[in-house]
């Protein structure tokens, strides 16, 4: 053909950020051709999306209110996907982390900052409890993680709409929701007028945690060294099994905080529409970011807007909403391909030269 | 509980567990001719959903159900071809392109559907299937009613599977589909192309998921709605390794979760349904998929090449 492909001894870090750029730009210009088919002006949609995601101050902080759940799901994929444990159950485990913290911040008489450390708390452990079931499928049982998880978040969902549906149900509303939580255990407003509140911190100190605990920490090492080569860890001394458990309960644990912000700082309760994808917009998030914890802020924020700008680009100009969700399809395939550009790289091959120039 | 024991036997719920079966043994069928060739294709779930839309749109506006079905089965080997191109032509990770697959077909499917059909009040539909009796099995008591009076791709559906198994164990290429899911560099020794059976097998495999999905907005229900497929593509999923990549364990999985989600169904319309939300019920079905895989994937023993990219040079 003129061209192959030759391994690459090691990628270079500029290299894996144009990639990711060069990702969204891809998928941005094959989305385009779907705003056109809708009969809209494409560079006119995405200046709407753009302009109504960081177009104003307030914009910008309704782009980080959504960017918080996202970048911690995005944390709790990138943990598990190191370690080759498939969560794909990071949707289930947010609503599992939202039911549990939710119940806890009901307590009554609790002081405010001890009620949103509960919260937290208990949030997270609903969310590793949850991440640990399919983990320990795969750990005894040898059952794929993937299809397991997958099929524990239609069962979590069902059974969080059985509780809102049936014991838990708030009498005073009438509504299939929750009883809110406590007044006190309600995350502080950060900024007057807009609904940026404490969860933002959170998921903002959640990203440096979780970098120096993959790149500083034994348990990182580990984590990194059985997703790498299960085996040779094995042989190296490293308990395969122990560390696998414990990347799942981190994983979920991260994906429970998500659910437990959305709790404290958005909704106050747990209802049917607490989650709109996240946990499967943390898979394309974490992908994006090279499975890199620093990586997944700039991720979850360009993911943040296009759901946010979506929404008011499909007012503004009657392109259908979901193609929020296209772009995030067409972004986590267009990232795989680049992907092949990291392992390997395109050298020109002997033969005529210059008769094939293709 | 007594009057529900009597309910299981009756002609209308034997008749509901095979039309419930129906789409999952086609889906199952498909994701397992796709992992016998060495694919995992985690994009069903989009793909059995872009096929249930697909299927509506051309059935709504060409008024043939037939022509429904073929689009089904064509926008199925599309996205199939996606996941083919990505895995077999360029080696990359089987899962993510599976998810990614799924993501770009959900969002697409709702995309199209909303462009075309706008936020109506009251959901589009079309006439659906209407059951075809075979003569003179039909009239058999109880049996007849139940199985021989059903819709065609019902048959369809139940003659796949001794076909599928006939294909992968007595013909030349079934047997070079199970070599390349076995042992690639093999198969390649053996001058079987090894990217040229797994696209087959993929793009085939995505036909029979995108005619499921035609199943569920053609002939169960008559319009398609967002949560139309509903976790069943991953059920089917679950039912290849319950099956053990075989057809007739695949399809007689596809039975046991028809006859758990009629049971519920009827759970729900029952006085326990009254004091009980039905969404409890419906957790059975997921709960226990999740306990049949759990119950064989000890001693499973998947295609050997599964998961596992094939380039000629690297050995």
């Amino acid at each position: 053909m003129g061209f192959r492909l030759e391994p690459r001894i090691s990628t270079p870090a500029w290299l894996n950020v144009a990639l990711s750029l060069a990702a969204v730009l891809a998928a941005l210009v094959l989305c385009a051709g779907l705003i056109a088919l809708a009969g809209a002006n494409v560079i006119g949609a995405y200046a709407i999306m753009f302009e109504s995601a960081f177009g104003d101050v307030y914009a910008l902080t309704e782009t980080l209110v959504k960017a918080t759940p996202l970048v911690l799901t995005g944390l709790a994929v990138a943990v598990a996907f190191r370690a080759k444990f498939w969560n794909i159950g990071a949707e289930g485990q947010l609503l599992a982390g939202a039911v549990v913290g939710c119940w806890v911040g009901g307590f009554p008489h609790v002081p405010g900052p001890i009620a949103i450390a509960l919260m937290l708390i208990a949030g997270a452990a609903g969310g590793a409890l949850a991440a640990l079931v399919p983990a320990l499928l795969r750990v005894r049982l040898k059952v794929d993680d993937v299809v397991s998880s997958l099929l524990i978040n239609s069962i979590v969902y069902y059974a969080m709409m059985a509780l809102i549906e049936g014991p838990w149900k708030d009498r005073m509303s009438g509504y299939p929701n929750s009883p809110p939580i406590q007044d006190a255990a309600n995350f502080p407003i950060l900024m007057e007028g807009t609904r940026l509140h404490l969860g933002v911190v959170f998921a903002a100190l959640a990203v440096p945690l979780v970098w120096l605990l993959m790149r500083r920490t034994t348990l990182g090492f580990a984590i990194n060294a059985v997703g790498e080569n299960a085996e040779a860890s094995a042989y190296g001394g490293i308990r395969v099994d122990r560390v696998l458990l414990t990347a799942a309960a981190i994983s979920g644990g991260l994906a429970g905080l998500a659910g437990i912000c959305e709790v404290g700082g958005i909704h106050f309760q747990v209802m049917g529409e607490i989650s709109t994808g996240y946990g499967y917009t943390g898979i394309v998030i974490a992908m994006l970011a090279r499975l890199n914890p620093l990586g997944v802020i700039p991720a979850a924020v360009f993911f943040a807007a296009v759901m946010t700008g979506a929404e008011a680009m499909s007012r503004a100009t009657g392109v259908p909403v979901f193609l929020a969700q296209v772009i995030q399809g067409t972004a986590l395939i267009t990232m795989l391909v680049a992907l092949l550009f990291t392992a390997y790289r395109i050298r020109r091959t002997g033969g005529p030269a210059g008769v094939r120039a293709t | 509980m007594s009057g529900l024991l009597e309910q299981l036997f009756q002609v209308g719920f034997l008749a509901a567990l095979i039309r419930i079966a129906t789409p999952l043994m086609l889906a199952t069928l498909g994701e397992m001719l796709s992992e016998r060739a060495g694919v995992l294709n985690l994009g069903i779930e989009g793909i059995m959903l872009i096929g249930a839309m697909a299927g509506f749109c051309v059935a709504y506006f060409s008024g043939s159900l037939w022509l429904g079905v073929g689009a089904a089965v064509l926008a199925g080997m599309v996205l199939a071809a996606l996941h083919a191109l990505l895995t077999v032509s360029f080696g990359l990770s089987q899962h993510v392109s599976g998810i990614g697959v799924t993501l770009l077909s959900t969002g697409l499917a709702f995309f199209i559907y909303r462009l075309v059909f706008g936020q109506p009040s009251q959901p589009p539909s079309v006439p659906p299937f209407q059951t075809v009796p075979i003569p003179g099995l039909s009239a058999i008591p109880v049996i007849g009613t139940a199985v021989f009076n059903q819709y065609i791709l019902v048959y369809v559906a139940m003659l796949l599977v001794p076909v599928m198994a006939f294909i992968l164990t007595h013909t030349p290429w079934g047997l070079s589909v199970r070599m390349v899911g076995e042992n690639p560099h093999a198969a390649e020794s053996a001058g079987v192309s090894v990217a040229v059976k797994r696209w087959q097998a993929v793009v085939i495999g995505g036909g029979l998921m995108g005619a499921a999905g035609a199943f569920l907005s053609l002939a169960q229900f008559n319009a398609f709605t967002f949560g139309v497929i509903n976790g069943r593509g991953w059920v089917a999923i679950a039912l290849v390794v319950f099956g053990q990549w075989r057809p007739w364990r695949c399809a007689g999985g596809a039975l046991m979760f028809a006859f758990i989600d009629a049971l519920q169904l009827r759970l729900q319309a029952s006085n326990l349904g009254q004091h009980v939300p039905y969404e409890t019920f419906l957790i059975l079905p997921f709960l226990l998929t999740i306990v049949a895989m759990a119950s064989v994937s000890r001693n499973a023993i998947a295609p050997a090449a599964l998961l596992k990219p094939f380039r000629k040079e690297e050995r």
